[in-house]
């Protein structure tokens, strides 16, 4: 079980940076020429890729276990806690939600503004090449840090590496057919279950680390998830922002 | 150094986000868990952990909702 929602929650995690990341590299290749956008999207992939390995193998190798999971743990948690508060906040309407469209349009105005376009031609335009790259990177690098504390606490890469790679190539494909933003992802849900899962991993591991002898083992992973998930929807009731009911409606009961 | 600075600066955004409360009370939660393995309350911190974590959370969200 810990392995399918390793890998899913790998899966979602990299699914939704992937489509911020494109987003931004639609938005480089469509002004600044599809070869600059693509050499800054595969150079920040293979720094990526160094990052993981090269970062990966070393903190398994000198970080004692221990150590490792209440660091790894208090990241992780720290990171779920910030997924899961944005997500709340836009599920109760006190953020506004992302909006792919819009950020597309204005990666499109600021990049179409900039000088020395270079759409179409066969030169490398360094402006859209530092975008693509910056994009990517920043987006990529949560997810690293996912993939890469996932395999190290477990010992072995494969579930969280298959569920990023796997997310890639969802991504990567239906924006390569597509040509366009991918608005219609359910975002914020994606980015609750992920904030829900991070959570519930830093919570176990941090919680190994620290010397808890979870009484369920592995099942205590679905006990916080369920509690996570009910605590999330309270929360969600509790800080609703109540829209003004419309002049001329009454409240049932309420005086004609 | 100006470097240095943008460095830590970005590290900080990346861990801390907006958000100090969540980062200290992830902490925290963590701490209190330990402390209590240590005073041999294990099974408490089994049911704290888990609770300070949505206390925590709870906590950061009251700013963003004023």
């Amino acid at each position: 079980m810990r392995d399918v929602l390793l890998a899913l929650t790998a899966f979602l995690a990299s699914a939704v940076e992937m489509v911020e990341a494109l987003t931004i590299v639609l938005a480089v290749g469509l002004t600044r020429g599809w070869r600059t956008s693509l050499t800054g999207t595969v150079a920040a992939l293979a720094a990526l890729a160094v990052t993981v390995a090269v970062a990966g193998p070393s903190l398994a190798k000198y970080v004692p276990l221990g150590a490792l999971q209440v660091f790894v743990g208090a990241l992780l948690l720290i990171f779920g806690l910030q997924w899961l508060r944005k997500a709340i906040l836009r599920a109760s309407g006190r953020k506004a939600k992302h909006d792919e469209d819009a950020i597309f349009q204005e990666e499109l105005a600021v990049l179409g503004t900039s000088t020395a376009t270079a759409t179409g031609t066969a030169s490398l335009d360094w402006t859209g090449f530092v975008v693509a790259f910056k994009g990517v990177f920043l987006e990529g690098l949560e997810v690293a840090f996912i993939v890469l504390t996932f395999g190290t606490n477990q010992g072995r890469f494969g579930p969280s590496v298959a569920g990023a790679v796997a997310a890639f190539v969802v991504v990567a494909s239906i924006g390569a057919a597509v040509h366009r933003p991918l608005s219609r992802v359910p975002e914020n849900a994606i980015k609750f279950a992920v904030g829900l899962a991070l959570t519930t991993f830093g919570t176990f591991w941090g919680g190994e680390g620290v010397g808890i002898d979870w009484s369920l083992g592995d099942a205590t992973l679905a006990v916080l998830l369920v509690f996570y998930a009910l605590a999330a929807a309270l929360l969600v009731r509790r800080f609703k922002v109540v829209q003004p009911r419309p002049a001329g409606v009454v409240a049932e009961g309420g005086v004609r | 150094m100006r470097h240095v600075a943008q460095f830590g600066r970005f590290w900080y955004d990346f861990v801390v986000g907006d958000s100090v409360a969540l980062a200290v009370g992830g902490v925290t939660a963590l701490a209190v868990g330990t402390v209590l393995v240590w005073a041999g309350a294990g099974a408490l911190a089994e049911v704290l952990l888990p609770l300070t974590v949505v206390a925590v959370l709870a906590i950061s969200l009251r700013p963003a909702s004023k």
